[in-house]
């Protein structure tokens, strides 16, 4: 594993290293959120209302 | 003095079919099956060393005679080439990762049996009838008042007492939810109306009743009593964690693992060291998540109050000194010196503005989703839109699952979850568990934490023990495995002296 790894930060944040033996990777958070609402209406369970009423469970541990 | 942190991570997952009859104990045999079958042919897990109503608390935690073994039935369960068992637990699939030996692998491993749960939905969805649809989600509760749970377990030295265990965990677990809870659209505290709190930071905190107790099912106990350490029992304790989230964050599933892991260290190291104490847990847990400001300030046992962020940065000074004083050998040294900046980061995040951490936190990144979610439509705090985003954000498939669209940090490589899927951990007896698996699928009969039983052909059945959580490891037995033609060589070899 290489023993310096980049972090993509939120753009607000200046990109950093960090030095360590763990690779990170990921974390784009700043990607447009309207893009990502977008993609929610597209993918959201058709009907809500029934979804969330149908959805139950067994108590577990 | 602090024993290696052998850990693990049991994962319940919520599960429904549409469409056709929705019964979810038929439905996860299925996904299961479907895994097993499609995969391998499966290994049963044997019960026979089970006893979960041994309490820690008893006054001879050792006494076999103490309770009476009451073994559930368990329809379908099975073991797997990775050391994990996958099995229906009342009525859920459940996924108890292999022992491993640092947070980092329980990460891996946490995400490989993410995968192998995608894979068996995919393969079960073959079977249901057509039009029928089988959902699977990584979540704890349904909103409804029925909560399952995501189980974490830790080995620790036996000679610790349990009260000091209590101590060095309960702040830890009442607050550590500010990073690692999963968010939660709603309340479910029992008395409370669904919508007295618009959104939770954790799905799992309203429903805990006691704060130290033996069950797992009702009036759930912030610290867990099983005394069921799967291993040498005159070493060693398994610390039952039952407060915790399913995390869809590999950084919140890494630092909820190695802060627990780097506090109980800790406080083995010094049983004496002054952890922070609360006045009135389970109702602090509830304050605590009912309040994604982080505003709240609960009791403190010194009768001052205190914000349970402020609980997490006096949790963080003690954690950081152990591994500075230690060199964090008990949770692996590259592992602390990741978790301690995460922790840092995500605390100074959450102090300053949480949306930092939406990248980290899966209750900031499920809470950000809800909030434009709303904005954008008008809606109001209770919409069924809002609740159908919250359990999307858990849905593991990979079309319609939220959480891997929010840009979450990983720490895990592809590479590394790819191989974990069916590869064991190489430092802890899961080696020897999966790998025999893997060899000698035909000759073992079942296997368990803490033995394997071979079918050897005329001899009689061979139980091979594996008492010590850190034995069976590739360095001790990938040869003897390998050098074994079939599982009777294996055992005689493992019968010789210096194996």
């Amino acid at each position: 594993m290489p023993d310096r790894i980049q972090r993509k930060m939120p753009e607000r944040q200046s990109e950093e290293t960090i030095e360590s033996d763990l690779v990170e990777s990921g974390g784009s958070v700043t990607d447009d959120l309207d893009d990502l609402l977008d993609e929610i209406d597209e993918i959201l369970e058709e009907n809500a209302e029934d979804f969330v009423r149908s959805y139950v469970q067994k108590g577990g541990q | 003095m602090a024993v290696p942190k052998v850990c693990g991570i049991e994962t319940e997952y919520g599960i429904l079919v549409r469409g056709a009859e929705n019964n979810p104990v038929t439905a996860s045999a299925l996904l299961i099956n479907a895994y097993t079958g499609a995969v391998h042919d499966k290994v049963a897990f044997d019960l026979i060393a089970e006893d979960p109503r041994r309490d820690a608390r008893s006054p001879d935690p050792l006494d076999p005679y103490e309770f009476d073994p009451e073994l559930e039935y368990v329809p379908v369960n099975a073991v797997l080439t990775n050391g994990a068992r996958y099995y229906v637990d009342h009525a859920h699939p459940e996924m108890s990762t292999p022992e491993v030996r640092s947070p980092l692998e329980s990460v891996i491993w946490d995400r490989a049996g993410e995968e192998i749960v995608r894979e068996s939905i995919d393969a079960a969805q073959r079977l249901v009838p057509d039009g029928a649809e089988l959902l699977v989600h990584k979540n704890n509760s349904d909103g409804k008042g029925n909560s399952y749970g995501c189980h974490e377990n830790y080995l620790v030295d036996r000679s610790l007492p349990f009260g000091k265990v209590t101590t060095a965990v309960m702040a830890h677990f009442v607050t550590r939810q500010i990073f690692a809870g999963s968010g939660k659209v709603g309340c479910e505290f029992p008395g409370m109306s669904s919508d007295a709190v618009e959104y939770q930071i954790s799905q799992r905190a309203d429903f805990f009743e006691e704060e130290v107790g033996l069950e797992t099912t009702v009036r759930r106990p912030i610290v867990n009593t099983r005394d069921e350490p799967h291993c040498d029992a005159s070493r060693y304790r398994r610390l039952h964690v039952i407060t915790g989230d399913a995390n869809m964050s590999e950084v919140a599933t890494f630092l909820k693992v190695a802060s627990t892991a780097m506090l109980l260290s800790a406080v083995e190291d010094n049983p004496d060291l002054k952890m922070p104490a609360l006045a009135s847990p389970v109702r602090a847990i509830t304050q605590v998540s009912h309040d994604p400001t982080l505003a709240t300030s609960v009791q403190a046992f010194d009768g001052t109050t205190i914000r349970a962020i402020d609980v997490q940065w006096q949790l963080f000074e003690i954690a950081k000194n152990w591994f500075e004083q230690t060199g964090g050998e008990a949770v692996g040294e590259a592992d602390c010196a990741l978790a301690l900046k995460h922790w840092e980061r995500i605390l100074s995040g959450l102090e300053h503005d949480p949306r930092t951490v939406a990248d980290s936190v899966d209750w900031v990144a499920k809470h950000r989703l809800i909030s434009a979610y709303a904005e954008r439509h008008q809606l109001g705090p209770s919409s069924a839109a809002l609740r159908a985003i919250d359990l999307q954000y858990h849905d593991m498939r990979r079309v319609k699952g939220l959480a891997g669209r929010c840009g979450l940090l990983t720490i895990a490589t592809d590479e590394q979850v790819s191989r974990a899927k069916t590869s064991p951990p190489e430092t802890t007896r899961a080696f020897f568990r999966g790998r025999c698996i893997e060899r000698f699928r035909n000759e073992v009969l079942a296997a368990n934490w803490d033995s394997m039983v071979f079918d050897l052909g005329a001899d009689p059945l061979r139980r091979v023990p594996m008492d010590d959580p850190l034995r069976g490891t590739a360095e001790l037995v990938a040869n003897v495995i390998d050098n074994s033609a079939t599982a009777k060589e294996l055992v005689a070899a493992l019968a010789e002296p210096n194996e």
